[in-house]
């Protein structure tokens, strides 16, 4: 018997990605706009890795359709990168699983930076690449922050017994 | 154990399933770039979202409360005063306006020119939430309920903000003129030099390429919108130059502008209705 996937463990994991992309759409000061994490990619690959039966690219894709609409941006396009890294974290899973804390997060940067590489070609193809520095830096402050939102994901899901 | 399980069992249909939903993405992708067709789509989805939308919104709601709390009586009278003072200039400048509006219909009455008819004007208020990182873009509370559509201009009391490009039925999303896809044709109110100014991502920039080293522009000149492309109307500030470059190894130009409407701050935008000229060539 897996708790997970009762219905209350579907609940809390559909409220845990409520919140994430509650957080993506946060308003905030133009001058912060590079030291805010993309939480949805974060949470995603922590559930992809933690688990890899219940999450992954089918609900990374959903997650990125969804973004697409609350960006307002080319429909499909944070689907594609969103299921590329749950495909790709669901693929490493079992190394990413071993690895020190460290040498995850930056693994968690690596695929961060797909995401964003992804939506930069993208936006490139249809005409409106950003072209600053700053647009890289969410990725090292999810990086930087991915201890941490390790630690709260882990326990989340040790308490409620998910996957 | 259960990941070896899961990884063995699952392994060939996540790959089958990652592969069908990237030719999806691709799929949307190209219809929504090429045509319209998903417009339907996007606002019924935009529909379900919206609590999330409205759930963003609240800690800023929240603050402002906040600070509409503690603001003082004192502050508040100092204020009236400094909004009545002004609305008495703007008052005494309206009634010169409206002299010289009618001046120039009875003018273009005797040539025969088609009259310049006023626009009319939506007050829409700006929906506290992010859009897409490093993108221009803002959310408003009004849509095809308020018979916003998608091309419609919208501007401040400075100059022009942007254009709605998506239109759900209670929001709909402007583009400013700062955002790295955006372009407006302007002219040199000076020279009367014609251009396109493009939005450089940042907040308060906007570049005029393709200029050549003959071109006369300087640093300070009033960039007006031209009406050219039929999107924004003639005649409204879009933008003043601050810096010109012009570096003998390059073929063009380097141009910096700032946008003269207040993109950042304000909490409204009017979104204009361009009232429709009737081209009536008479012949005298």
């Amino acid at each position: 018997m897996n708790p997970s996937t009762t219905t209350r463990g579907r609940l809390i994991l559909v409220a845990i990605f409520g919140v994430a992309l509650f957080m993506n759409v946060l308003p905030g000061p133009t001058w912060a706009e590079p030291f805010i994490p993309d939480w949805v990619a974060l949470t995603l690959i922590y559930w992809c890795m933690a688990a890899p039966q219940r999450i992954s690219v089918g609900v990374g894709w959903t997650l990125g359709i969804i973004l697409d609409v609350l960006y307002g941006s080319l429909l499909g396009q944070h689907a594609l990168a969103k299921a590329v890294i749950a495909f790709l974290t669901v693929h490493l899973h079992p190394q990413l699983r071993m690895f020190p804390r460290w040498q995850q997060a930056v693994s968690v940067f690596v695929l961060l930076v797909i995401n964003q590489l992804l939506i930069t070609w993208i936006r490139g193809a249809t005409g409106q690449a950003p072209g600053t520095a700053a647009y890289w830096t969410p990725s090292i402050v999810g990086m930087l922050l991915w201890p941490w939102l390790f630690v709260i994901l882990r326990d989340i899901r040790r308490r409620w017994h998910l996957s | 154990m259960i990941s070896a399980f899961g990884k063995s069992f699952q392994w060939p249909s996540a790959l089958t399933r990652f592969v069908l939903l990237a030719l999806l993405s691709a799929a949307l992708m190209i219809f929504d770039h090429r045509g319209q067709q998903l417009q339907q789509l996007r606002a019924v989805l935009m529909v379900v979202v919206y609590p999330i939308q409205v759930a963003a919104g609240i800690p800023v709601d929240l603050y402002n409360g906040l600070v509409a709390a503690v603001t003082s009586d004192k502050d508040l009278k100092e204020r009236n005063l400094v909004l009545e003072s002004e609305r008495q200039q703007l008052l005494v400048r309206l009634q010169q306006f409206d002299a010289i509006g009618n001046e120039n219909d009875r003018l273009r009455a005797m040539l025969g020119a088609a009259s310049r008819v006023a626009d009319r004007i939506l007050v829409a208020e700006l929906m506290e939430v992010s859009l897409e990182p490093f993108s221009r873009r803002l959310l408003i509370r009004r849509g095809a309920r308020d018979g916003v559509y998608v091309g419609q201009p919208a501007i401040d009391a400075y100059g022009i903000v942007g254009q709605v490009t998506q239109v759900a039925p209670h929001v709909s999303t402007v583009t400013l003129i700062t955002d790295p896809g955006h372009a407006i044709p302007v002219l040199d109110n000076r020279s009367g030099l014609r251009t396109v100014v493009f939005g450089s991502g940042d907040q308060d920039e906007l570049t005029v390429p393709y200029l050549s080293r003959v071109a006369d522009i300087k640093e300070g000149d009033q960039l007006i919108s031209s009406g050219m492309g039929g999107v924004f109307p003639a005649g409204y500030p879009v933008a003043t130059v601050t810096t010109i470059v012009n570096d003998p190894g390059e073929s063009f130009l380097r141009i910096r502008a700032r946008p003269t409407a207040q993109l950042n701050h304000g909490k409204q935008m009017l979104l204009i209705q361009p009232a429709a000229t009737t081209e009536k060539p008479k012949t005298p």
